[in-house]
């Protein structure tokens, strides 16, 4: 850890951080890598060591795993349990981190050796239910979204840096979209998970008339019970709000709850 | 009160007047599925975008003097020393153009909270000293219940109040300023004749609202009805959201955050406008929640609005806008709330 800025006259170590990939697109690094204006300011802040997106070299000495991805593979597992041995802090980058993200979709098929060779034939490859960080380590952080907010990292990480509380809002995202001024998504007949999706992206998809799929998983205190009931008073198919809760991994409790309801009638 | 009469054709060049300022009035925003206009405040260029006409717009002008987010100071470090800079966001002067009476209400209700006190807003006050109103008669909607809460007509708060009179327009001066600007434009005093169709027009205008509320021992009920059943019911319903509190044009209630620039040089205080239905609003030290539940967060809402502000000040925050009900997507609407309350059920 080197100690090469001060904040208020106090030295604050700029800590060695990775960034690490499982199971994804690596499009969480890459958005990291989007903004190239406030690039040098987030170089100044922590020291990479491994970036495989931005960077050739790759070392092994990191305080804090920026995580992106989830957990497909039983090696990936084992790397997995490597990286909390050797991380002070491990933070889960992304949805597919966090909840599984797009390749969780795989886990409502039943049989996912049927899934398996629909997709890679008869090629011999190891793949396994999806599984979010959580489920193999303990998580210290969890950023949301597919992908995540550039901006949102970068407060974070300086909160990170700066030893302050990491905070993410707690309101779904309809708080954020009101801001914006934009018009309901549900006034134009399109569904929107705003309602019970947390905020933190402003709302980024409503804000481009495309109504939110829940990235970044359930605000706590979620009203999902009420959600049915509006997309039913719409005309929304039960479904089409299913086939949105479950495309990132973030409400599959909620899932599975509506799912044996549905069983049961 | 001075009044004034004027052509319609009058208003292009009394656009053009105020348009060396920065005009803020309704403009279409788009068309719901049934085809209705959605309308929106937002900054006009030209006349043709200004839809006076307008029903209600979906959000209130609040942005432009309770902006949602915005910078209460900035800490700029250099070397061992560092320097405040607080910026009030107010660079040039602002026209709202057609607010209708309910939102001109609003302002005035603002100003005795936010001015009124021992601690005046600077904020606000330096936006609200930039202004100025020209409010516009309105149809009510079958969701405005502003007449009962007193404020389908507005008394004060105005430079310019226009009402359409078929190819006319009857006007109400407030200011010099508005009053200079009229002398500008062809118009006249009105006669006995226009006084009369203006008082009918109003009258006709008083037989239009459908939707009420009946605000008689209002603060006394809500105080008997505290534990209600009727509060659960609803806080089952609320997504806990904050839209009611962000389209609504008096709820001023915020939070405030403190940031740091990633280069250590700069850190600010950011205010963001809050509202009490959300979950973390009455989230303090020790991860406490005063409200941790929909019901009791909803409740504090209708409490603030309709009963400790009048209270303090003996009228209601609630101006009767109906924007709240309107967005609400859990369908919970004012007078629907209030009367639950009044009957013991829903």
């Amino acid at each position: 850890m080197t100690m090469t800025k001060t904040f208020l006259g106090v030295p604050v170590a700029r800590p060695k951080v990775a960034f690490l990939e499982l199971s994804s697109c690596e499009g969480c690094q890459l958005q990291l890598l989007n903004n190239e204006a406030t690039l040098l300011d987030f170089l100044s802040l922590v020291e990479i060591v491994r970036f495989r997106e931005g960077m050739k070299e790759a070392g092994d000495e990191y305080e804090i795993a920026f995580v992106e991805g989830s957990i497909t593979r039983a090696d990936e597992e084992e790397r997995l349990k490597r990286i909390r041995r050797q991380a002070r802090v491990v933070v889960a980058l992304g949805s597919c981190a966090c909840f599984g993200g797009v390749n969780q979709l795989k886990n409502r098929f039943n049989d996912l050796e049927w899934v398996k060779r629909e997709v890679y034939g008869s090629h011999p490859i190891d793949s396994q239910e999806a599984k979010p960080l959580s489920a193999v380590i303990e998580v210290d952080l969890e950023i949301f979204g597919c992908p995540i907010k550039k901006e949102e990292v970068e407060r974070i990480v300086t909160a990170l840096v700066l030893g302050q509380e990491v905070r993410h809002p707690q309101y779904p995202v309809c708080m954020e979209c009101k801001a914006r001024e934009n018009i309901c998504l549900f006034e134009l007949g399109e569904p929107c998970l705003g309602p019970v999706t947390r905020a933190g992206c402003d709302a980024w998809c409503p804000a481009n008339r495309m109504g939110c799929w829940g990235c970044r998983g359930p605000a706590p205190e979620a009203n999902l019970a009420r959600l049915e009931i509006i997309m039913a008073e719409r005309g929304i198919s039960r479904q089409r709000m299913i086939d949105r809760l479950e495309c990132f991994g973030g409400f599959a409790g909620f899932v599975a709850e509506v799912k044996g309801k549905k069983e049961e009638r | 009160m001075l009044f004034k009469v004027f052509p319609e054709a009058e208003l292009t060049r009394l656009f053009e007047l105020l348009a060396k300022d920065r005009i803020v009035g309704p403009v279409k925003k788009g068309e719901d599925q049934q085809g209705r206009p959605l309308y929106d405040f937002d900054v006009v260029h030209d006349l043709a975008d200004l839809h006076l006409d307008y029903t209600q717009t979906i959000h209130s002008a609040k942005n432009y003097f309770l902006p949602y987010r915005e910078d209460l100071c900035t800490f700029t470090f250099q070397n061992d020393d560092w320097q405040k800079e607080v910026d009030y966001g107010v660079y040039a002067p602002l026209v709202l153009l057609g607010l209708h009476p309910c939102d001109i209400n609003a302002l005035n209700k603002l100003d005795k909270v936010l001015l009124g006190g021992r601690y005046p807003n600077p904020f606000y006050g330096e936006k609200r000293g930039n202004m100025f109103i020209v409010g516009h008669s309105c149809t009510p909607q079958p969701f405005c219940f502003c007449q009962s809460m007193g404020t389908d007509s507005a008394i004060r708060g105005f430079d310019l109040f226009l009402t359409r009179m078929g190819d006319l327009y009857f006007a109400e001066i407030l200011s010099p300023r508005a009053l200079h600007l009229l002398e500008q434009i062809d118009c006249c005093d009105p006669d006995s004749s226009e006084h009369r169709r203006y008082l009918d027009l109003m009258e006709e205008r008083e037989s239009l609202f459908v939707a009420h509320v009946d605000t008689s021992d209002l603060t006394k009920i809500l105080d008997l009805e505290f534990q209600s059943p009727v509060w659960q019911e609803w806080g089952q319903k609320c997504l806990s959201c904050g839209t009611c509190a962000q389209v609504c044009p008096t709820c001023y209630c915020y939070g405030v955050t403190e940031q740091v620039d990633m280069d250590f040089s700069r850190a600010w205080k950011e205010k963001q406008l809050y509202s009490c239905n959300l979950l973390d609003f009455a989230s303090v030290a020790g991860s406490h929640n005063f409200r941790p539940e929909s019901h009791t967060r909803i409740k504090y809402r209708y409490y603030h609005k309709h009963r400790g502000f009048v209270e303090a000040f003996e009228e209601s925050l609630c101006v009767g806008c109906g924007r709240c009900g309107q967005a609400c997507l859990a369908r919970i609407t004012v007078p629907e709330v209030i009367a639950s309350v009044r009957a013991g059920k829903e």
